[in-house]
């Protein structure tokens, strides 16, 4: 066994989030991968088609990722039925450091499938509630039909966290918010000195959501980015940016530590 | 049940995210113009095409902005909540409105009467200026607000999939 034989999981369930986004919840066939921390991801091997890395949105020894088609090896994966086994390597990458943020309020900000990887440090906060102070979670989704864990909204808010959901384009039947992420930003509560917030989705969209946290005073802003990982354990070289390899020194980052090379146009 | 409006304090005014930093003296003349209202849930505040005769600064609440399409109904084109400004079609001819405006929920607002803003602002420059200077921050907000929107940034692949 080396840091790259995946460990083979089986599929017991899979939800359908939206057209094209699953999660799959998977139960380890033997041993399991080590414990997870909320923000981390594993690479997921689809045997016969190959592999890619995936976050982690619920850890434990039975755990979830949720998968969104975009391209051969992650439409195998996010249509793998119950019963279909796949490889996990990992855990892998600096996790969100929910842990490390007890007694402060708390930002969680996710687009899109940018939710996945901050849901497991929703739910640590949520578990240790009287832990932390105000927490607010921000979703933006492209439309109400391409929102994720949409039956847990309730759930959230009724454990102690304030929900709001905005879209960037309503139907006929949504009568919620409709704007960018970033105009909710107002209605955050937090104390900005003593918050952190955590922001996970496409890039642009996370550089206009820290920039908008940071205008409201927030200082600890940290951000999950996005690379082309192969090997995950920062051998490979495929994810550097700057002088970090996002495999291993991220996925998750302060955003200050990262914000000009976001700015740096790739050839 | 419609609106309640009550005359607004000075201070209230200031206080706004819009307003904070205006001289003293602009202050006033504006709050001279201004009612604080309340609308509940439901309520209708403007309707595509009708006179733009008001603008608000919303202090609590939300409103969404829409547009009628047939066969559709009314359509969300956006949502302003706390902290932001509703309407600015006053500003330009014809003075109507273009989209509609709707109380999500229960709104606190300051109106102000925009004619007798328009009629403050050609008699004082200084005070048109400042306002022009700050509705043109709040469009240009909104139109990059926009772009990104038109961008589809959800919608084009992204993960680690590649």
């Amino acid at each position: 066994m080396t840091a790259m034989t995946p460990v083979p999981y089986r599929v017991t369930e899979r939800r359908e989030e939206t057209r094209d986004t699953a999660t799959l919840v998977l139960r380890p066939c033997g041993a399991p991968i080590p414990p997870v921390r909320p923000g981390q991801f594993t690479m997921m091997y689809a045997f016969g088609v190959g592999e890619a890395p995936i976050s982690v949105s619920r850890t434990g020894t039975v755990m979830e990722q949720t998968v969104r088609d975009v391209g051969a090896v992650s439409r195998a994966l996010a249509g793998s039925a119950p019963g279909r086994m796949i490889g996990l390597r990992g855990p892998y990458g600096a996790g969100w450091g929910v842990e490390d943020a007890v007694g402060r309020d708390l930002v969680f900000a996710g687009g899109g499938i940018g939710l996945a990887p901050l849901r497991p440090a929703l739910l640590y906060a949520l578990r240790r509630r009287a832990s932390y102070g105000a927490i607010t979670v921000l979703i933006g989704a492209r439309t109400p039909a391409d929102l994720v864990y949409r039956a847990e909204l309730d759930e959230w808010r009724e454990r102690g966290a304030r929900v709001e959901v905005t879209v960037d384009h309503a139907d006929d039947g949504w009568r919620g918010h409709v704007g960018l992420i970033t105009s909710l930003v107002n209605l955050v509560c937090a104390d900005p000195p003593n918050a952190t917030a955590f922001v996970c989705g496409p890039e642009i969209m996370m550089r206009f959501t820290a920039e908008a946290l940071e205008a409201k005073g927030l200082t600890d802003v940290r951000i999950s980015l996005e690379r082309n990982m192969r090997c995950g354990v920062g051998w490979c070289g495929h994810c550097q940016l700057g002088l970090r390899l996002v495999c291993r020194d991220g996925p998750v980052v302060p955003y200050r530590d990262v914000a000009s090379e976001l700015r740096v146009k790739e050839r | 049940m419609g609106e309640r409006t009550t005359a607004v304090p000075r201070s209230a005014l200031a206080a706004h995210a819009f307003a904070r930093g205006l001289p003293e003296d602009q202050v006033d003349r504006l709050a001279e113009v201004a009612r604080y209202v309340q609308v509940p849930a439901g309520h209708r505040l403007f309707e595509e095409g009708r006179s733009a005769d008001r603008f608000w600064l919303i202090q609590a609440g939300r409103v969404t902005l829409d547009l009628h399409i047939p066969g559709r109904g009314p359509v969300i084109v956006e949502t302003l909540g706390r902290g932001t400004v509703l309407g600015w079609s006053w500003l330009f001819p014809p003075y109507a409105w273009r989209f509609g405006a709707l109380a999500a929920e229960p709104v606190r607002a300051i109106a102000l009467d925009a004619r007798a803003v328009r009629v403050m602002c050609a008699e004082d420059p200084a005070l048109g200026y400042e306002l022009t200077r700050r509705f043109a921050a709040v469009m240009l907000d909104r139109l990059q607000n926009t772009r990104m929107r038109l961008l589809d940034l959800y919608g084009a692949p992204w993960g680690r999939d590649g």
